[in-house]
């Protein structure tokens, strides 16, 4: 397996003390928390941070971890040397599973093992919930559709020693299914302890960004472009919508950014959402000599000035 | 090799989870899921304890005050005001994203 080099991750000298590694922990926190973080791969960077701040701010899992010696680069093939956890007894667990935590197959190897690693201040009847998020199309929630999910979970062995085990589920996205909301599968969380049932796996529904349409709960917006002409003139137009092609009628004296509700062509459900065409009015380019020449005529037989409010 | 499809409950913002299901979503203690209700960052359906339902935005809420609570080592009303500002944020960029700019 991989080494993990948690100095280098909490960017902290071997030398540094406590205190140094917690600001560390605290600066990038901020810097990687997915709730407010705008990096990219935060969500696996955070996961990194937190599992190297478990270690290092335990004197005892930071001494046995420094017994493994400097000698290794991140990244670099490992197995710990037998005996190397000697005289330590890791008291209390990984941050709750149920939480979402993960962590590598470095961790769990050396400090998942053994003894007790669920702290059961309650005793558990059946095994943990586990939650996941589930990226899916937008047309997904108009038609039923199954998607595959991977789940990385940490589960114990025959050994009682905790490994992650990888494993895909296909789901049934049912349809009219909304941001936000979750899909509670039964059964597919933790296998319980001792035989007891396992607990429920949570799914939490996002959308992927779609090039067309935003979506706002059950409602969908869709920019429309319209020549100058359909909007003062107003105009029968050709719209796409996830339910099929339609024809609008724009009414006459439309400005940009005026919003033309089609009912119930957004999101099925019991009322279904709507969808909104924004309009939006594009000029065509004064790129030939024609066009220009027509532009020139509307300036000088229309007597329009926008800036009048100004004062100007 | 064809999988089996499972098919799930879906939970929305109705409430659907018990208290003693909410505690093991959440992997948390009663008393602080009890707290949360009491300061009025979970709002959940009934009014006994034992009638109390909760929707899926609650349970998504309750996770992330958590994490907020574990990785700033806040506490439970500073998490809570993070937890507000965030959905403001939210709220706008979806107000954003609504008059057509590309928000992120």
């Amino acid at each position: 397996m991989e080494f993990k080099d948690y100095y280098k991750i909490l960017a902290v000298e071997r030398t540094a003390s406590e205190g140094e590694i917690k600001r560390s922990y605290r600066k990038l926190a901020r810097k990687y928390h997915p709730d407010v973080s705008k990096e990219p791969d935060a969500a696996e960077r955070m996961q990194e941070v937190n599992e190297a701040y478990e270690v290092l701010k335990d004197p005892e899992k930071r001494a046995a971890y420094d017994r493994l010696g400097s000698g290794f680069q991140a990244g670099q093939e490992f197995h710990p040397p037998p005996g190397w956890d000697a005289g330590f007894e890791f008291r209390g667990a990984p941050f709750g599973e149920a939480l979402g935590a993960d962590f590598s197959e470095f961790f769990a190897t050396l400090f998942g093992g053994g003894g007790t690693t669920r702290h059961a201040s309650a005793f558990r009847a059946r095994g943990e919930d586990h939650h996941a998020k589930v990226l899916i199309d937008l047309e997904d929630a108009f038609r039923s559709a199954s998607r595959t999910v991977t789940l990385r979970t940490p589960e114990l062995d025959q050994q009682g020693r905790l490994a992650t085990h990888e494993r895909t589920l296909q789901v049934k996205i049912p349809k009219g299914v909304r941001e936000g909301q979750l899909i509670r599968l039964a059964g597919q969380g933790s296998p319980g302890p001792g035989g007891s049932p396992a607990g429920d796996l949570y799914l939490e529904i996002h959308f992927k960004p779609h090039p067309l349409y935003r979506v706002d709960g059950r409602d969908l917006y869709l920019t429309l472009p319209l020549t100058p002409w359909e909007a003062a003139l107003g105009a029968r137009v050709k719209a796409p919508t996830p339910s099929g092609g339609v024809e609008v009628k724009v009414p006459p004296g439309s400005q940009g950014g005026r919003k033309l509700r089609l009912k119930g062509r957004g999101i099925p459900g019991a009322p279904p959402g709507d969808l909104y065409l924004v309009l939006e009015v594009v000029l065509p380019a004064a790129d030939s000599e024609r066009a220009k020449q027509l532009y020139q005529t509307l300036a000088r037989e229309l007597a329009f000035n926008p800036r009048r409010t100004l004062g100007v | 090799m064809e999988e089996d499809i499972v098919t799930g409950i879906l939970i929305s913002e109705e409430g659907a989870l018990s208290l003693d299901e909410m505690i093991h979503a959440c992997g948390a203690e009663a008393q602080w899921i009890v707290e949360l209700v009491e300061v009025g960052i979970l709002v959940p359906k009934g009014v006994e304890v034992a009638a109390w339902r909760f929707g899926a935005a609650d349970l998504i809420r309750a996770r992330r005050l958590a994490r907020l609570q574990r990785d700033f080592g806040a506490g439970t009303e500073a998490a809570a005001v993070i937890l507000d500002l965030l959905d403001e944020i939210e709220r706008l960029r979806a107000q954003l994203r609504r008059a057509g700019m590309q928000i992120g």
